[in-house]
């Protein structure tokens, strides 16, 4: 495929200047195609995971106990108002340092690398914004039709699933969604410990060619495509789940 | 039965707590320690603390500069992205939505590495931009871009019957805006607009990776300065956590008040 | 009427209708009104819902164009172009069914704005007769409130209140009462009552079939964005011609 668009690029540098090496040069193709790739993994990783402790939290909140809900609320609140880079280094580097090295036959490596512990952060961290989505969302589901259910003989948990989970779902979809494009644009972080997405293999690209601007470019029009999926992917599950009439 | 809870909020409890988790890290560090001769990792800190706080004043400059610059630029992208005009307006969406949808760490690059160090104004006087001044900058452009979209959401909920009474009533689209419609959105925008502020200090500590001398910098350079030492990383990352914990959670809960505040009462 | 010179000039109607159409997108809703209004008439416009009246309402005071016809008020065409719709405006006021005060101003301030800031009327002579106004629709005591503050039928008097205080000629009513308790519709039937016995001219969008038996001069009927029947209010509701007419009639009285 390469082969198709490199004489335009090669000629495009020739004659204007404008160096978008990644296209008409195999090892640089190579790097930006990489750092697309471990930045779709990434992203998908981080929201998957925000999500279950989203789900998880938001159900936690619901405990009997005391302690288990102000452990909740205290998860929440550390991690909203501190600052996320922080909360990835310290992750990487704090937790980092003291968790086990696994025996690579020779070597050792940490068990946890950089990829992981980039999800693990930042899925923490947008999980805590995901908690308070999702008890909204149940918060709004009209207890007069949690009562019915009730009456209707449905256990609390049974309550949970049929009746308030499928309502605060439809209800709490466009927050959800801003937290999860919130999400991917805050992927771009794990730069600073070196995980191999886009941001960082287009700046060894730039620093390598010194082609600043139009690497640029390309990694602006590289979230501006995704995030534009993304957005296009939750307005269709909004449209597919949406139930004639309700909330109007 | 249905349980009935309610969801514990912290009060002011929380930065006190903060504080002890903070103190309880740094006991354990002092644990892993040994008995080495070497100061311990909790007096390091000690030491090196006002050197990062030093550092945070910095976040904090950043933090309001960059702020009132996105108010500004903000407010009138928002106008005009509500402009009737359509050659102002689709710029204007063009650009709130370039900036929305562009990650912080991508718009910090872009400013750091494509604004020139030096400007040379138009007396000839050659200025040296500072690189923190570089990344204010780079931290206004995605809070402008929301604070647009603020304006034009409050402007876009206020229901369609005032602007035909005021029409019905012969206000031009200017008189309408500044005396009816604008008077009823200030309120819809505050607690949001404070909300950006919290965020846009959060995103502050990004400016170390370009080299800015800030609090996260300065606490990197601090355990450097200190041995780089593992034990360090854990109580140094805390207390730079808590630090900003205790600035920004104040201004959390006075945002959620105002929300309660706003949305029930007139 | 006879004028001094002996010859005869005819009466020119305040508002005048001829051939509007009006279609929002395929959808025609008004096709082809023709409305004669005097001054000082009082006129009600009945109908089922959907039959257009509120777009019907709305094209003479120019908040919806039309998409055909002309519309004149005091002889002067509304949807022209390049009509100065500050001079429309002060000649027609309009109230709607949903009040629309600004709830950011007290109920005083509600009534003096648009004289003020739009007019640049001299406040003093605003401020007195804001006070009267507010003082006819029986509101004096409540002059410093807010529009949260008020019942539905208050805010609506307020609404109408601040119409009047631009002093216009003409006065619109989009079904004015249909979004109030029934114990406060009364109060604000008879001040639009009391205005039309003052002599304003009129012209009702409702369905308070009593009332605009009482006070009309004239009655039109609408249907399906046609003008059905117009009469005085005696033929119209005791002696309906259309079956139409006899149809709405015998469901709503």
């Amino acid at each position: 495929m390469l082969d198709l668009i490199a004489p335009f690029f090669e000629r495009l540098y020739d004659t204007t200047g404008l160096n978008f090496s990644p296209f008409y040069n195999s090892y640089d193709w190579g790097r930006l195609v990489e750092g697309m790739w471990v930045s779709v993994k990434l992203i998908t990783a981080i929201i998957a995971v925000s999500l279950v402790i989203g789900v998880i939290g938001a159900g936690a909140q619901t405990s009997r106990l005391r302690i288990i809900r102000w452990m909740v609320s205290a998860y929440i609140e550390i991690f909203r108002n501190t600052p996320p880079i922080v909360q990835l280094l310290f992750f990487y580097f704090g937790l980092g340092a003291i968790t086990p090295q696994v025996d690579m036959g020779g070597w050792y490596e940490p068990a946890i690398g950089s990829f992981g512990w980039a999800v693990i952060a930042i899925g923490i961290f947008g999980g805590s914004y995901n908690v308070e989505i999702f008890r909204s969302g149940i918060e709004a589901v009209p207890a007069s039709t949690k009562e019915a259910a009730e009456s209707l003989g449905f256990s609390g948990f049974k309550i949970f699933v049929y009746v308030t989970f499928p309502l605060a779902l439809r209800i709490c979809l466009p927050a959800l969604t801003n937290n999860i494009v919130s999400l991917a644009k805050t992927s771009s972080l794990a730069y600073v410990i070196a995980v191999p997405e886009i941001t960082y293999s287009l700046s060894g690209i730039w620093s390598d060619s010194v082609n600043v601007p139009e690497m640029m470019l390309l990694l602006f029009g590289y979230y501006i495509v995704l995030i534009a999926i993304i957005a296009r992917i939750m307005t269709m599950i909004e449209r597919k789940i949406a139930l004639p009439g309700y909330g109007q | 039965m249905t349980p009935n809870w309610t969801v514990s909020r912290l009060t002011w409890r929380a930065p006190v707590l903060a504080a002890g988790l903070c103190v309880l890290a740094t006991l354990a560090a002092m644990a892993q320690d040994g008995s080495t001769g070497r100061p311990s990792a909790l007096a390091t800190l000690i030491t090196w603390m006002p050197f990062i706080l030093k550092g945070f004043g910095l976040n904090l400059v950043m933090s309001v500069l960059a702020m009132a610059l996105a108010t500004v630029s903000g407010v009138i992208l928002g106008f005009m992205q509500i402009s009737p005009v359509t050659l102002i307006r689709l710029p204007a969406k063009l650009v709130t939505n370039l900036f929305r949808n562009s990650p912080w760490l991508v718009i910090l690059f872009a400013i750091m590495f494509l604004v020139p160090f030096q400007i040379t104004l138009p007396g000839g006087d050659k200025v040296m931009v500072p690189d923190w001044l570089k990344a204010t900058f780079g931290f206004s452009l995605p809070v402008m871009a929301n604070v647009s979209e603020i304006l034009r959401g409050a402007v876009a909920s206020i229901p369609s019957g005032q602007w035909e009474s005021a029409e019905s009533l012969a206000f031009t689209r200017g008189q309408t805006l500044r005396h009816i419609i604008l008077p009823q959105c200030i309120r819809r925008m505050l607690p949001p607009w404070m909300n950006w502020y919290a965020l846009l200090t959060l995103m502050t500590p990004m400016a170390a990776i370009l080299g800015v001398n800030e609090a996260l910098g300065n606490t990197q350079a601090a355990m450097e300065a200190a041995g780089s030492r593992p034990e360090f990383l854990i109580p140094f990352y805390l207390f730079l956590m808590t630090i900003f914990f205790v600035v920004i959670y104040p201004i959390s809960i006075c945002t959620r008040r105002l929300e309660k505040r706003f949305a029930t009462g007139s | 009427m006879m004028s001094p010179t002996g010859n005869r000039t005819v009466e020119q109607p305040i508002v005048a209708l001829h051939g509007v159409h009006k279609s929002f997108g395929s959808l025609e809703v008004l096709k082809g009104i023709d409305i004669d209004v005097m001054k000082g008439e009082v006129v009600c416009i009945i109908g089922p819902s959907g039959s257009g009246k509120s777009t019907l309402i709305r094209t003479i005071n120019g908040l919806t164009p039309v998409s055909k016809g002309s519309v004149k008020v005091e002889g002067i065409e509304v949807h022209d172009a390049k009509l100065d719709k500050l001079a429309l405006r002060r000649k027609v006021g309009i109230v709607f069914q949903q009040y629309n005060l600004f709830p950011h101003r007290t109920v005083l301030q509600n009534v003096m704005m648009a004289p003020l800031l739009v007019l640049r009327e001299n406040r003093t002579e605003v401020e007195e007769r804001a006070r009267a106004l507010l003082a006819k629709v029986k509101l004096k005591d409540k002059e410093n409130a807010y529009p949260a503050e008020l019942s539905g039928g208050q805010q609506q008097r307020v609404a109408i209140a601040r119409s009047l205080c631009m002093r216009p000629d003409v006065m619109l009513f989009d079904e004015v009462t249909a979004a109030l308790d029934p114990e406060t519709v009364k109060e604000v039937l008879v001040t639009i009552r009391d205005l039309a016995m003052d002599g304003m001219t009129c012209m009702l969008v409702t369905h308070e079939m009593g009332f605009a038996r009482e006070i009309s001069d004239r009655v039109y009927f609408t249907d399906a964005g046609r003008i059905v029947e117009s009469g005085p209010p005696s033929q119209i509701f005791e002696t309906p011609q259309d079956p139409r007419t006899q149809e709405f009639l015998s469901k709503v009285l």
